[in-house]
């Protein structure tokens, strides 16, 4: 359940692509009932320089002690130095069983490839 | 850490507790930091280059046992707290206090060496003390109660212990004042996870407003205790190395006010309890809290894990 490491998409998101509309209102339920503390994807930076990676999820009653919570989580050695949290359902991803059309298209058009072309004569600095 | 002159000899700037800064951090390896650890104090100690006066060292006990007792309350939360994120920040923040309870009772125990003249180790002082030699104040061996109680125990307490600690970064002695600098951070940490904890419960529903002013009137009869003095705080305050707790009472009640009033609660008026915890007089609780804690070190005296 929770923290679930690094899933492939965050588990209470939209599934489908674009067939809704964003959620427009991110923030989670009120506190009021303990069942209904809202699920945050946690992103961390490790170093200066680098940038934010997810590094799980976690429940939260709000965005203040969702920050406090993933800092307890996923940080306890040393992991990072910057924390995000985003609502899990303000994120949009792509449809796992989309992916035929999604991300199979590109393969084989080598062309899109600086290595498939051939290094014009005279040509420095390539 | 990485040169054997510098495991020989422990932390390098005891001053301030780092060894190095983050000179080793590295964009792709986590590293564990150097900070200053209860090792780096044992060594120090074992190898004759710290020992704490009389009256550090019992200062160091004192302030040790506050930690290691609330470490070893805050520990029975770990798998009952409402979440898991809770119950992992309860744990963290358990460890934080056992941590600083180490590095105390390590150097207490420098300056309290047995017949054969080595000192008392941080073992033998948790496990192998009884009841009436411990020198916690009682606020800290309190029962856990329900969440809110706990968060009211750690209200007072983080800020207690930060004033505190942010005053013993300037001590005279280096080792307490090193420790300090460390905990410090740490117990800031604390500070805002109760605050956080105390805002929301108020502001909750009425079950949990209620239960936050049921805890914090709990646990208000002993804030008192921890801010007396006596001669041992006015003498180490006298030569700079320790602070006496009356001078942290308006900087504490300065600033729990500020955050009861935005949670639109009030300061408990309830009298005070008698206290006592300095000299060993306990309240009922700490025996079977100590028993729970010790009685698998005396049950294997000696034994390794």
């Amino acid at each position: 359940m929770i923290p679930h490491g690094n899933s492939e998409t965050p588990a209470s998101s939209a599934t489908e692509i674009n067939r809704e509309a964003p959620k427009a209102s991110p923030a989670p339920a009120e506190p009021h009932d303990r069942g209904a503390w809202g699920l945050w994807e946690v992103f961390v930076r490790s170093s200066r320089g680098l940038s934010h990676v997810h590094a799980g999820s976690l429940h939260a009653p709000d965005a203040a002690m969702a920050l406090r919570n993933a800092r307890d989580l996923y940080t306890r050695r040393n992991e990072g130095v910057s924390i995000w949290v985003v609502p899990a359902d303000a994120i949009a991803a792509s449809d796992p069983d989309s992916k035929g059309s999604f991300f199979e298209s590109p393969q084989g058009k080598d062309y899109r490839h600086a290595t498939y072309y051939t290094k014009s004569e005279g040509v420095k600095h390539l | 850490m990485s040169t054997p002159e510098a495991t020989e000899t422990g932390h390098g700037d005891i001053s301030t507790g780092v060894a190095g800064g983050d000179s080793n951090a590295s964009a792709t390896r986590i590293t564990p930091g150097n900070a200053l650890r209860p090792e780096d104090i044992a060594l120090e100690v074992k190898t004759g280059l710290v020992k704490p006066s009389e009256d550090v060292a019992e200062y160091a006990l004192r302030l040790g046992d506050d930690a290691l007792i609330l470490a070893q309350r805050l520990g029975h939360w770990i798998s009952r707290a409402p979440e898991l994120e809770e119950d992992i920040a309860l744990g963290n923040i358990a460890l934080d206090q056992l941590g600083h309870a180490r590095s105390f009772l390590t150097y207490a125990g420098a300056g309290m060496p047995k017949e054969d003249g080595t000192a008392t180790s941080e073992d033998e002082l948790a496990y192998f003390r009884r009841e009436h030699e411990f020198r916690s104040v009682q606020l800290f061996e309190q029962p856990n109660g329900d969440f809110a109680a706990t968060i009211a125990r750690q209200f007072v307490v983080s800020y207690y212990q930060y004033q505190l600690y942010r005053r013993l970064t300037e001590s005279t002695d280096a080792t307490l004042a090193a420790i300090a600098t460390k905990a410090v951070k740490e117990v800031d940490y604390h500070r805002d996870h109760s605050s956080q904890w105390v805002l929301r419960l108020a502001g909750g529903t009425e079950e949990s407003r209620t239960r936050m002013i049921h805890g914090l009137r709990l646990m208000w009869p002993y804030v008192n205790e921890l801010f007396q003095d006596d001669d041992l705080t006015r003498r180490l305050a006298e030569a700079g190395a320790g602070v006496v707790p009356s001078s942290l009472r308006e900087d504490f009640d300065r600033l729990t006010a500020d955050v009861l009033t935005e949670a639109e609660l009030e300061v408990p008026d309830v009298p005070a309890a008698p206290g006592g915890g300095r000299y060993g007089k306990h309240s009922e609780h700490l025996g079977y809290l100590l028993a729970e804690m010790q009685v698998l070190a005396r049950e294997h005296p000696g034994a390794s894990w």
